[in-house]
């Protein structure tokens, strides 16, 4: 068994999607490099929310609410104050963080359905506060015309930065469902009992993986103003919430990259079949049907485990 | 080692237990035995913090225990196998114990350690000890029943208990799968120094294993002793062994 991280071949692959990545831009015009960017940001909100939807088996149904705060806080930060991006680029996922334990630490006295409306209504609460708050948040309105720092003004710079700053965190959120935390989360999902008479502190356990769930969401809410340069209280809606719910399903919310799919799905459809039509959302709604029937664990989930099937049963003829 | 004192504990009315009496001595086996019903399971889990006795002592090591939440009671060596399969259905067998032993190693704050890396030995020791090494990277949901009431016992091994407490072990085992459980048992308290304390509804296992035995019945306890005592009480005998023979 290997002892690194990944193994030379995965490494091998990640070369290749990191090449590929690098020089995107020259071939693409504006809007498909735009277009990757916000795939990009949305596929690192869906794949934070899996932490706990997948790994921790927790139904967090308002999870945009992080996502929002941390754009929110970084164009305040922005706009309000005179400090260096940098300050503005930290303090997002930090306040996102601080949310989600001041939430969390109410939700995990309650157990599956019941958290998640409980976390439902705390979430709308934010929303209503922001949506609300014209002299702070702008209200309705939003905030416009953030100032992104000079250097990630052009979208190709924003979309190199997005790409970084996203495959940093995968890397952080894929070393974390790995790791003792991670494998006991896990544990804490399949069975919170059990996991009581292991000596496992659940509700501890599931605190801290709703932190590290929204402390990734408020790095993809700074991303997004970096490439919208603008807030709206719509981010923190409750709609968008269940979009990005449907992209773990979608994409296969027990496998690591499933949602980063789901993302990809859901946002070019959008983008694509928006242009058509504006009954797009119908479109979703009977691949969501099919999904339901066919890919129950979702696309990259059903592939994985076909893949593994396959391999095992190579091994065997071996 | 364990003194279980008049414990009482009522559902809605309903009494499950009362007047559990109970002693287990450090390094012997225990059986607790009595018809459905009698608060056999009901006991265990006031022991290991399951549920909160309403009333009652239980006294770990001369600590009193009672009511704390099972995580503590686990870290302080008193480890659970449940009679229903009670596994982590999605992870491996290697994970599955492994998650027990990094628990108690107090990891589980650990973000960014790769937890493959870690308790390789001490896992493997454990599954080889119970015989799944043949099954380590099986999704412990697709194993059989056997094998998965024997992974029950190595994720409660996984605490490194003092005390392991067996809720029906050998329940809808074949008499192949039951041997084979019964001389893990007697290994375990043989090599490994543990106290079990268990609950069983095949007699013969139980006079065959047990040093004491309890006899609980409508959620009292009626006698513990040696099983030549037991059997020879008549309480017991008109009461559970049905005096028929």
């Amino acid at each position: 068994m290997s002892k690194g991280v990944f193994s030379p071949k995965t490494w091998l692959l990640l070369a290749a999607a990191v090449a590929c990545m690098a020089v995107a831009p020259q071939f693409l015009s504006r809007f498909y490099t735009y277009l990757i960017s916000l795939v990009l940001v949305t596929g690192l909100l869906a794949m934070s929310l899996n932490l706990v939807l997948g790994y921790g088996g927790l139904y967090q149904f308002h999870h945009a609410v992080f996502y929002g705060v941390g754009a929110y806080t970084f164009a305040l930060m922005r706009v309000k104050t005179g400090l260096p991006s940098i300050w503005a680029y930290l303090a997002a996922p930090v306040a996102a963080l601080l949310l989600s334990l001041l939430i969390g630490w109410i939700c995990v006295r309650l157990s599956k359905l019941y958290f998640g409306m409980l976390q439902i209504s705390l979430g709308s609460l934010v929303w209503a506060i922001v949506y609300r708050w014209y002299s702070f948040t702008g209200g309705d309105d939003g905030i416009h015309g953030v100032p992104v720092p000079e250097a990630l003004s052009s979208i190709d710079n924003a979309y190199y930065f997005t790409s970084a700053v996203t495959l940093v965190c995968l890397f952080l959120m894929y070393l974390i469902v790995n790791s003792p935390f991670g494998r006991v989360f896990q544990a804490t999902r399949d069975n919170p009992e059990r996991s009581e008479a292991i000596g496992v502190n659940v509700k501890r356990q599931q605190l801290v993986g709703l932190m590290v769930a929204g402390f990734f969401a408020g790095v993809a809410g700074s991303l997004f103003v970096t490439i919208e340069g603008s807030v709206f209280p719509d981010m923190m809606f409750w709609t968008l919430s269940l979009e990005i719910l449907i992209m773990c399903l979608l994409g296969g919310w027990f496998s690591f990259f499933g949602p980063m799919l789901g993302a990809a799905i859901v946002v070019v459809l959008r983008t694509v079949m928006g242009i058509h039509t504006e009954y797009w959302t119908l479109i979703l709604g009977v691949m969501l049907m099919l999904l339901i029937f066919f890919l129950p664990e979702g696309v990259l989930g059903y592939f994985t485990a076909r893949w593994g099937s396959r391999r095992r049963a190579a091994m065997e003829d071996l | 080692m364990l003194e279980v004192r008049d414990v009482r504990k009522s559902f809605d009315g309903f009494m499950a237990v009362n007047e559990g009496n109970l002693t287990v001595e450090r390094g012997k086996i225990v059986a607790v035995i009595g018809p459905n019903g009698a608060g056999k399971s009901t006991l265990f889990k006031l022991i290991t913090g399951h549920l909160k006795p309403d009333g009652g002592s239980i006294r770990y090591k001369g600590e009193d225990i009672a009511g704390l939440p099972p995580y503590t009671i686990c870290r302080r060596g008193i480890s659970l196998s449940f009679q229903i399969v009670n596994i982590f259905h999605r992870l491996s067998v290697f994970d599955n114990v492994q998650a027990a032993i990094l628990s108690r190693q107090r990891k589980t704050f650990n973000l960014f350690t790769p937890a493959a890396r870690l308790a390789r030995e001490e896992t493997m020791r454990i599954i080889d000890a119970v015989g799944l090494s043949d099954r380590l990277d099986a999704v412990s949901s697709t194993l059989a029943y056997g094998d998965q009431k024997v992974l029950e016992i190595a994720i409660a091994l996984g605490n490194d208990p003092e005390l392991l407490i067996l809720d029906e072990p050998t329940a809808g085992m074949s008499p192949e799968e039951t041997a084979a459980t019964i001389g893990l048992i007697r290994r375990l308290t043989r090599e490994m120094g543990l106290t079990i304390l268990f609950c069983e509804h095949d007699m013969e296992l139980v006079f065959a294993i047990a040093d004491e035995i309890m006899v609980m019945r409508q959620g009292a306890t009626i006698i513990q002793g040696p099983g030549e005592v037991v059997r020879a009480d008549p309480d017991v005998q008109e009461a559970y062994l049905g005096g028929g023979h």
